[in-house]
């Protein structure tokens, strides 16, 4: 009961921290220069936030539309990868619907809380779709009165998530460990050469260090 | 092109990345070694996201410092929520003292 517990609290409180990203996402899309429709169907539709973030960047950025829509597939193909693992541990009838919720966020509640995946994917899910939507709205039609998110620290709140989530795997598995050096070793040493998203992506080559041996 | 088409296809796009994992045929879920690789590759992913977010566009000062206190906080076995809380605070306390 108490592991279910555990997962609920995560699910509601990465909605809710999580949720407040929303917020700089909506400010930025109008501010590039879509309008308060498309930002909202952007989050109601796309629900991935780096690749959202990505769009509106490359938008007001002025750059053709073809490569800012590649650009964001980039950053959504992680997401692809997380579903071969939720594959084994969600229901496959409400595949479709869950397949909309497969994200960084609701991935790693429900990766970390092994015996209520489904507990912790799916109340993650619920809680940050509302928070996402409603903070894009909002941001979208007062752009100009939101602050710059930084200024509360919010932009700390996504990796201590993540650090947050990834914790008791950390401390618990040696090899976890050495994956995940192996995965930001091979993030950082990318990223000022490659394109965002192919970093994270080639960290996967990371888990490939496991399997070799 | 329209920007209309543009959102559309990456919200359509997005989806189907999302969809094709999860899809995934159940006779190369069920093999050993993808079995091994679906379960291990989340942790690399969000330790180079983690790591993206943090430094992708460059040091700094405050979010460093908020990271390090998540960290701290981890150590001492405080509930996620504060874990949160602690890194918001600290990053955002030193960038109004002007850190």
């Amino acid at each position: 009961m108490s592991a279910r517990n555990d997962a609920v609290r995560a699910g509601l409180g990465v909605g809710l921290a999580v949720g407040f990203s929303g917020l700089a996402f909506g400010a930025a899309a109008v501010t590039a220069g879509l309008s308060v429709a498309q930002a909202c169907a952007l989050s109601l539709f796309a629900f991935t936030g780096a690749s959202q973030f990505a769009l509106a960047g490359a938008v007001a950025g002025g750059g053709a539309l073809v490569p800012a829509v590649a650009g964001a597939l980039l950053l959504g193909a992680r997401n692809g990868l997380y579903g071969l693992r939720l594959a084994t541990l969600l229901p496959s009838r409400l595949r479709a619907l869950t397949a909309h919720g497969i994200i960084d966020e609701t991935s790693a509640v429900a990766f970390a809380h092994p015996g209520e995946a489904k507990t912790g994917f799916y109340t993650t899910f619920a809680s940050l779709y509302v928070t996402w939507n409603l903070a894009t709205l909002l941001a979208a039609l007062g752009a100009s009165q939101v602050a710059d998110p930084t200024v509360f620290g919010l932009d700390a709140v996504g990796p201590a998530t993540f650090l947050a989530l990834l914790w008791p795997r950390l401390k618990e598995s040696a090899e976890d460990r050495k994956v995940a050096v192996a995965g930001v070793v091979i993030a950082l040493a990318a990223t000022p050469f490659l394109p965002a998203g192919i970093p994270v992506l080639l960290a996967a080559a990371g888990a490939l260090v496991v399997l070799v041996r | 092109m329209n920007l209309w088409w543009a959102v559309i296809a990456t919200c359509v796009g997005c989806y189907l990345l999302k969809y094709a994992g999860l899809a995934a045929p159940r006779k190369i879920l069920d093999r050993p070694a993808v079995q091994r690789f679906a379960t291990v590759v989340p942790v690399a992913l969000l330790a180079a996201l983690i790591a993206v977010q943090s430094f992708g566009q460059g040091f700094d000062a405050p979010r460093t410092a908020g990271l390090a206190a998540a960290v701290i906080a981890l150590l001492l076995r405080a509930p996620f929520l504060v874990v949160l809380v602690v890194a918001a605070l600290v990053t955002g306390l030193l960038r109004i003292t002007g850190m």
